[in-house]
């Protein structure tokens, strides 16, 4: 490689690496508004606003959802299983709905702590099976979602994190 | 192995040796996508949550997939051009740009239709879907920066440069839904970790994936050599090749 050539290789990877850095400063800054929800260990530790439009996401607790049997209403509570969070929604849910299964909620959080939903958003995770396969390890006792057990450790290292900073 | 490169860096081998080249990766293309999307759409299993929906995975990650390679493919061949000086990676690199716009778009019109059945919304501002939007724009910006110069020269530098620094979104795609919340899923499919999901259904989407390379592999061949044709039209052994008629 000719010196020239050696020198312009430098400039370019160091512009790129330049611009690398500038990326990744920004997103390090805006990293709270990057997350599409708050996690209900964040609400009860008061980082989401009241009476705003927000996204709160986790699990549907299992055995929490209520109908009413004359209306659309539905209440169930979110958990990333470290703390619970209540929802009121009134409408039509999606599909893959079901307790147990990841929601984004999007709503405005009231003052004594529940959150009215506008929308309700149904999450999946990346573990597709046939439903046989399903079937059976449901059978033999595992759920079919091990998402549950990340879902608890993030629930755990952010409990940890919201911990940490209220301590400063 | 290093004589081979230099010569693919010449116009004229670069078109000899993709003469020879070309017809496998169409035939191995076409095999591919034939057997995996037959295979994915019509005898692969369904899933036990999503049904048939999930089936739009058979061509929703292979787009993107394919998506995020071509632009690293061009930025490299940037890489190249800026610092050896060498005109074929700078015509594949032009020539590779809309394919990967086109897989782009494909991935994110897939994730939207599948997105309706199973999250009850077709878009939501999420880091996985904005930063591959983010690079639907810098495909975009990537053509119209190779265009808006009037030389070639200047065109193909300012084109270079914002691929290779675009380049940057790629690991923010890729990692943005271990990095934040997102209502996307996190990967199904990586060279690093094992498939999410039991053979019957990853095997017709790894054939998908392998067909989809050999697919953009052939379409950068051929439009390269058009392109080889076009811009040394004025040298001697095209016109050689004009005379011969072939």
């Amino acid at each position: 490689m000719t010196p020239k050539r050696k020198q312009k290789l430098f400039v370019i990877l160091g512009l790129v690496s330049l611009a690398a850095i500038a990326v990744g400063l920004t997103l390090y800054a805006l990293r709270s508004n990057i997350n599409l929800f708050f996690s209900p260990v964040q609400i009860a530790a008061g980082e989401a606003p009241i009476e705003r439009q927000i996204r709160a996401g986790g699990m549907v607790k299992e055995g929490t959802v209520a109908r009413d049997p004359d209306s659309l209403d539905v209440a169930f509570t979110v958990t990333d299983y470290v703390d619970d969070l209540e929802v009121r929604y009134s409408g039509i849910l999606p599909d893959l709905f079901r307790e147990g299964q990841g929601v984004v909620v999007v709503g405005q959080l009231q003052p004594d702590g529940w959150l009215k939903a506008d929308q309700v958003l149904a999450r999946h995770d990346e573990n597709y099976m046939p439903p046989e396969v399903a079937q059976a390890l449901e059978e033999a006792g595992y759920s079919p979602a091990d998402y549950q057990a990340k879902a608890a450790e993030v629930g755990e290292r952010l409990g940890a994190e919201a911990v940490g900073e209220s301590g400063n | 192995m290093w004589s081979f490169i230099h010569k693919l860096g010449s116009p004229r081998w670069f078109y000899a040796i993709s003469a020879r080249l070309m017809p496998w990766f169409w035939v191995a293309a076409a095999l591919l996508i034939a057997v995996g999307s037959v295979w994915g759409l019509a005898f692969a299993p369904a899933d036990y949550q999503q049904g048939n929906s999930f089936r739009i995975i058979y061509v929703h990650v292979p787009a993107a997939f394919l998506a995020q390679s071509v632009f690293v493919g061009m930025a490299v061949a940037g890489l190249v051009f800026m610092v050896w000086k060498i005109k074929v990676a700078d015509m594949a690199a032009a020539m590779m740009a809309p394919l990967g716009a086109a897989m782009t778009f494909i991935a994110l019109f897939s994730g939207a239709v599948w997105g309706v059945p199973t999250w009850g919304t077709w878009w939501m501002w999420d880091a996985r879907l904005t930063s591959m939007l983010i690079l639907l724009f810098l495909y975009l910006g990537v053509i119209a920066l190779r265009g808006a110069f009037a030389s070639r020269d200047s065109g193909s530098r300012a084109a270079s440069v914002l691929a290779m620094v675009g380049v940057i979104n790629i690991p923010i795609i890729k990692y943005s839904v271990d990095w934040w919340y997102t209502l996307h899923q996190p990967a199904s499919f990586s060279v690093t970790s094992r498939p999410t999901m039991p053979l019957e259904m990853w095997a017709p989407l790894l054939i998908m994936v392998l067909g989809f390379y050999c697919f953009f592999i052939a379409v950068t061949l051929m439009r390269t050599r058009s392109e080889i044709l076009r811009r040394e039209s004025n040298k001697r052994w095209v016109r050689d090749l004009a005379v011969e008629g072939r």
